[in-house]
């Protein structure tokens, strides 16, 4: 027998790999995306041809590394100049049907900084279904309100409208942009006063609940994740069950960062694809990958619903 | 919904995206992203 099957019959449990492909994904992926190092070390950010193209993840183009464009920003931009965002609306749509919210899983930065906080040994909490339920559709109101609304239609004090998600929440542009450059830059640094402060609690308060609860942005508050979740059901990623293979065991459910019920539904707009159920899985149950047409489980669990 | 229903889903909202990306190529709306990328964003980063 192979090391690898002995293993699984001997416990009834697959062993996760040392380092899984999600992690080297995300690792890989973070670099990509703030890959201009000198940045870092002059306190500038990168203003080449690249920052034209949006990534598919939360990361500021304020961040010294980053060689694109935040699509989020970039939608408000677009907004705050009263224009309909075509591009930037296209590319997003185009991120979401290819992959939905293996975006989140696989290739946010942020998404990777709550990944390992969470590793850390701590006293973990399991949110209340009474709360974690109507908390889930608080992203969707940050991406309507903050995101669309806010910068399309309501100036501050001094009559300029600006990005009112990025400027009071988002905690990827205090993280990657703000304290890199505040750290570099003893001019920026001079500047800063209360809305920092703001910012930087903000930022102190997601990543401690990080410790706690799983990816607590991705669920409650991201509205990246909560566009791509409106396409995670038709995407071309996806995860898919073999019911005739599963057992019942629950031990993807267990496993899952965003407390998805795999079995019962697992083309979930919360499943961030991140392949943790599928390692899990001591029958091979579960798969994901890209597919052009619709397996006959997917359609089951579809018309089921 | 079906499995012709998310097929058509699938890739009706691929051509939309693509076509949404494509008008926006044609009215430059990239060039404004880059203005805005290139700039340190003050808000973003705490300053206001």
């Amino acid at each position: 027998m192979s090391g690898m099957h002995r293993d699984r019959v001997a416990s009834g449990q697959r062993k996760p790999p040392r380092i899984s492909f999600q992690r080297i994904v995300q690792l890989v992926s973070a670099a990509f995306f703030n890959g201009y190092a000198a940045g870092f070390q002059k306190g500038k950010i990168f203003t080449g041809g690249g920052k034209m193209f949006c990534v598919p993840v939360l990361n500021c183009y304020s961040c010294p590394g980053a060689l694109g464009a935040c699509p989020i920003g970039a939608l408000q931009t677009l907004l705050n100049k009263h224009r309909f965002p075509f591009y930037v609306l296209g590319l997003l749509m185009l991120f979401g049907v290819v992959l939905g919210r293996a975006v989140c899983g696989l290739l946010c930065p942020f998404g990777l900084v709550q990944d390992l906080l969470h590793k850390i040994p701590s006293p973990k909490w399991k949110v209340p279904a009474v709360l974690d339920r109507p908390l889930r559709l608080l992203k969707y109101v940050v991406l309507i309100v903050l995101v669309i609304l806010l910068p399309a239609f309501v100036a501050e004090g001094s009559g300029v409208l600006p990005p009112y998600f990025c400027k009071y929440l988002c905690p990827a542009g205090t993280l990657g942009g703000g304290i890199p450059l505040m750290l570099t830059n003893p001019q920026l640094r001079s500047l800063a006063g209360a809305l920092f402060s703001w910012k930087a609690l903000v930022l102190a308060v997601i990543l401690f609940i990080s410790l706690l609860v799983h990816r607590p942005f991705c669920r409650y508050l991201c509205p990246l994740g909560a566009f791509y979740a409106l396409f995670n059901r038709f995407s071309f990623f996806q995860l898919r069950l073999n019911e005739s293979k599963c057992v019942g065991c629950k031990q993807c459910e267990a496993v899952c960062p965003m407390a998805v019920e795999v079995t019962k539904d697992p083309g979930s707009p919360e499943c961030i694809r991140c392949g943790k159920c599928k390692d899990i899985c001591p029958t091979g149950a579960l798969s994901c990958g890209f597919s052009c047409g619709v397996s006959a489980e997917a359609q089951k669990q579809t018309s089921e619903k | 919904m079906n499995k012709k229903n998310i097929l058509f889903m699938r890739y009706g909202l691929l051509t939309m995206a693509a076509a949404l990306t494509v008008i926006g190529l044609m009215r430059q709306e990239q060039l404004l992203v880059l203005q805005k990328a290139v700039k340190i964003c003050l808000e973003c980063i705490g300053i206001g």
